[in-house]
């Protein structure tokens, strides 16, 4: 009999366990709004990744005179430098979603830690946790960042860190309530009863059960982040010139709007097109983890009578 | 047993009589079946209720007693859909009703009780408000609403005063909240009520009150009820026919004092066995495996899978037709055969009186508060090793914080506790490891107490990781092992909490706590979230346990008659002070304490029904 078992559950689990969020994403991405998201947001992935290898000329080289309407040399025309729109447009969109994913992980680790820990350990951490929450989300978003910016300077890393802990106290509100919930069930309880120590009952216990909120704010904060950094290029606060940026070229190219127009349409439209995209595939995930889209009451019914085993919890 | 049983009797007897006379609720051929689906829920359920008389659905869960009970409205579940049948009220059908119809009908001729009504109560509006309205939703059908507030309130057994009328449903104690309900499902005078398990969260005492009000409401108003219920013990000591259900099917239908007490149905005289006795120190046998599933459901017999006196014939198609034998009806094959064997009773536990050792756990002195709110009064408690001491009391009475304290998740307490010859810390951070090890929890509640994240096999093995230095192939030898210990087999182990049963659960709970080898096993209500045919298996599987592993044991009840089957002393608290202790037969028998006394009244017996009574020849 001892021969039996070993094998077994420790292969099975890993697997399975993946599955389950995968399986939300899966369902999500079958529904129409995630399709559609999907559809959006990896037309701008796409361009954004593929666009570096295939630009036509250089970015940074004066093509034609400035602000020329688009030829078929130059599809999308040229910018106030005379520099190739469509050469910049295909090269500038991956730092800023490299550095908008950055951001992401940043501000859901850093937010996830505290709203966690704030909810498991109550007492005093919480106090402590929640009301530098309250403070920072005291500053609105955009400018929290920009007072880091402005007093630090227009570093890469520095954007990344801004952006991702101005994210932080968002993320870290909505896993506390979640935790709450979840600290107070049995099964942690017994855990806890083992005398085991609280970041392993938070890393293995309760974790696990994160995953559809994760997920919805995992979504939700790459929507701001995208939003976020381009607004802060546009601002000027980028990876410095002549090197070539969405955000940037919106602002760069406003003055040539009437002779030019696609070198400010094209980046912004871009821009539009991927948040619209993540949001919209998020907001697919989100009623599936919640259970919109399985209809809650026929779900719930089905379970009841054993039709169908439970699968996420809301 | 107490000295108001025999007006019982006689009220019931009075019910029954006029009873003969009309039927006032007829369900012929009820065929409930999944949207979108052939999947039947209820099938071919038939059945006919008379005025005055209370009829018993009982069945465990999934049976589908409650989609008979809402059809009875009118109404299905969403995702569920009324296939065919008819519900004649007082001749009419209401299946046939439109909507406008059966709005009408609602409430005024067919009312329904709710299981929960601190949930059915609206919470913003003052009870005589609510009460009112239910009466001027139906116009006309009294003159007075007011004076039939009173009135009503007064049948239900509650004072119309102001002060009450006033109050808003949460200022109300859970029994009187019950009879709010109750007045107002009876406050139209309506010709059917539908009561949905209506005393499933009240104390036994509450329970009896509430029990006895329906009973003479409805014998008072010849209303005919339809009453819902998992708890055998609860229906038989009120109706005069029972309806059991099985996946869907009635199997068996009949008086209830026959059927109790000669059940002919293999699957009746199964759930029989399985509920305790507060009397006799009873063998509890459940029923192996699980009713199947909607759709699932094999052809021919639903029960035949479970069946001890299974024939060949039992798995062809079609299910068994009703076969009347010895005036009830019984969808057996055998039941011609059955009716002449005589239900076997269930063996009596030999009683092994404790141990004179000193104790494992001695409790001396404990109080215990939440916050400021004192729980707890100078509690004295001794554990005799290898021996099951039962925590009897109601809801509120401090049991489970007590086992709280003793296990380490309630640390808020003062006193001493003693574990074999240490003192026991109040937290269980603050406790030893080896401490925490010999002293294992089991949770109420098998729904909440496993991670719905992790296999099987991590959440027996994650204690041994925890407590352990095992290798990898010995710890799952015995993750295995203790797993057989608890009758689950090894495919269980790769499976997730939620593609389990609750009995299932429960198992694999008890498989962590017993896979780290404790010295003392504290159960907390661990069947009050299971069905009767579960409990017993369950039960049965701690005695066992117990018993092999000379275990010693804390079970924690509010059901007397379980205390009986399973544990060698027992300790009764109420409002948080211990009032009585001493062996299980000594408590149970001859109680001293006029709350024990109390207690042992007012717990719902089989016996109620007759079903230990003289036998019946059919």
């Amino acid at each position: 009999m001892a021969a039996v078992a070993p094998a077994v559950p420790a292969r099975t689990k890993r697997l399975r366990r993946r599955r389950q969020w995968l399986s939300t994403l899966g369902t999500a991405a079958r529904t129409g709004r995630g399709k559609l998201g999907i559809g959006l947001a990896s037309v701008v992935v796409l361009i954004a990744a593929i666009g570096p290898f295939v630009t036509p000329y250089p970015t940074s080289q004066f093509v034609a005179l400035d602000y020329s309407a688009p030829s078929s040399h130059f599809l999308l025309g040229t910018d106030y430098l005379g520099y190739d729109v469509l050469s910049r447009v295909l090269d500038g969109g991956w730092i800023m979603l490299v550095m908008a994913l950055c951001a992401t992980a940043f501000g859901l680790i850093v937010g996830g830690v505290a709203g966690i820990s704030a909810a498991y350990l109550r007492g005093k951490a919480d106090a402590l946790i929640m009301r530098a929450v309250d403070v920072i989300l005291a500053f609105p978003q955009l400018v929290f960042a920009l007072l880091l910016v402005s007093i630090i300077g227009p570093k890469l890393w520095l954007i990344v860190l801004a952006v991702g802990f101005s994210h932080a106290p968002a993320v870290a509100r909505v896993l506390r309530s979640a935790t709450l919930d979840i600290s107070e069930r049995d099964f942690v309880k017994s855990v806890e009863l083992q005398g085991v120590k609280p970041a392993r009952v938070m890393w293995s216990e309760i974790l696990p059960n994160l995953m559809s909120p994760l997920m919805v704010e995992a979504g939700l904060r790459l929507t701001y982040s995208i939003v976020v950094m381009a607004g802060l290029n546009f601002l000027g606060f980028g990876p410095p010139p002549p090197a070539p940026n969405w955000g940037i070229m919106i602002w760069e190219n406003l003055d040539g709007r009437t002779t030019n127009p696609w070198a400010v349409v094209v980046p912004a439209a871009l821009i539009a097109l991927l948040t619209i995209g993540t949001n919209t595939f998020t907001d697919a995930v989100a009623r599936v983890a919640i259970g919109v889209d399985r209809r809650p009451e026929v779900a719930a019914l089905l379970e009841d009578i054993g039709l169908r085993p439970s699968t996420e919890p809301a | 047993m107490t000295s108001t049983a025999p007006a019982h009797a006689a009220n019931r007897q009075a019910a029954h009589e006029p009873a003969s006379g009309v039927v006032r609720l007829a369900v012929r051929d009820l065929d409930i079946r999944v949207t979108d689906s052939e999947a039947d829920v209820v099938s071919e359920v038939s059945f006919e209720v008379h005025s005055g008389d209370v009829l018993g659905l009982v069945g465990e869960s999934g049976s589908g007693k409650t989609t008979v009970a809402l059809a009875l409205l009118g109404y299905a579940r969403r995702g569920l859909r009324i296939a065919s049948g008819e519900v004649l009220l007082d001749g009419t059908d209401l299946l046939a009703a439109n909507r406008s119809e059966l709005r009408t009908l609602r409430g005024a001729r067919v009312a329904y009780v709710p299981q929960d009504p601190a949930a059915a109560l609206n919470p913003t509006l003052r009870v005589g408000t609510q009460l009112k309205e239910a009466l001027s939703a139906h116009e006309g059908v009294v003159e007075d609403p007011g004076a039939r507030v009173a009135e009503v309130l007064a049948e239900a057994r509650l004072d119309a005063t102001d002060d009450l009328m006033r109050r808003y449903p949460h200022q109300l104690s859970g029994g009187q909240q019950q009879r709010v309900a109750l007045a107002m499902a009876f406050s139209c005078r309506p010709s059917l009520i539908v009561l949905d398990e209506p005393t499933t969260g009240l104390d036994v005492s509450t329970q009896r009150h509430v029990l006895d009000t329906v009973r003479s409401l409805c014998s008072s108003y010849g209303v005919a009820a339809v009453y819902v219920s998992h708890d055998l013990a609860v229906v038989g000591g009120l109706v005069a026919d029972v309806a059991v259900m099985y996946a869907g099917r009635i199997i068996e239908l009949g008086g209830t004092k026959p059927v109790f007490s000669f059940p002919v149905h293999p699957y009746t005289r199964g759930l029989l066995t399985a509920v305790p006795s507060a009397d006799r120190a009873e063998m509890l046998s459940g029923i192996e495996g699980q009713p199947p599933r909607p759709g699932r459901r094999p052809p021919g017999c639903s029960f035949a899978p479970r069946c001890s006196l299974v024939l060949d014939a039992c798995s062809h198609d079609p299910a068994p037709p009703p076969v009347s034998v010895g005036g009830r009806l019984v969808r057996c094959l055998r039941a011609l055969e059955l009716q002449h064997e005589t239900h076997r009773q269930p063996a009596v536990v030999p009683v092994t009186p404790p141990v004179g050792a000193a104790p494992v756990l001695s409790v001396h002195e404990v109080s215990a508060s939440y916050g400021s709110a004192p729980v707890l009064f100078d509690v004295n408690l001794d554990v005799a090793p290898e021996s099951c001491t039962a925590l009897v009391g109601e809801s509120g009475s401090g049991k489970t914080t007590l086992a709280r304290c003793i296990v380490g998740l309630h640390s808020n307490w003062t006193g001493e506790m003693t574990f074999e010859d240490g003192q026991l810390a109040p937290g269980a951070r603050k406790r030893p490891k080896d401490v925490l090890k010999r002293i294992q929890y089991i949770f109420q509640n098998p729904y909440t107490s496993l991670n719905p994240r992790k296999t099987i096999a991590q959440i027996v093995a994650q204690p041994l990781e925890h407590f352990l230095q095992l290798s990898y192939a010995e710890r799952s030898a015995r993750v295995s092992r203790v797993l057989e210990d608890v009758s689950l087999g090894t495919d269980f182990l790769s499976r997730f909490p939620d593609q389990l049963s609750g009995g299932e659960r429960q198992r694999v709970a008890i498989a962590r706590a017993l896979a780290v080898e404790p010295d003392l096993l504290v159960c907390d209500e661990v069947t009050s979230a299971l069905d009767v045919s579960v409990q017993a298996v369950i039960i049965e599987l701690l005695r066992r346990l117990q018993h092999e592993r000379r275990l010693s044991m804390i079970f924690i009840t509010h059901n007397l008659a379980l205390v009986r089957s399973i544990a060698q002393s027992a300790v009764v608290l109420c409002e948080g002070r211990v009032v009585e202790t001493g062996t299980v037969a000594q408590v149970l028998e001859h109680p001293q304490d006029p709350y024990t006394v109390r207690l042992m009244e007012d717990v719902p017996k089989l016996a109620d029904s007759g079903a230990l009574a003289a036998p019946v020849t059919s």
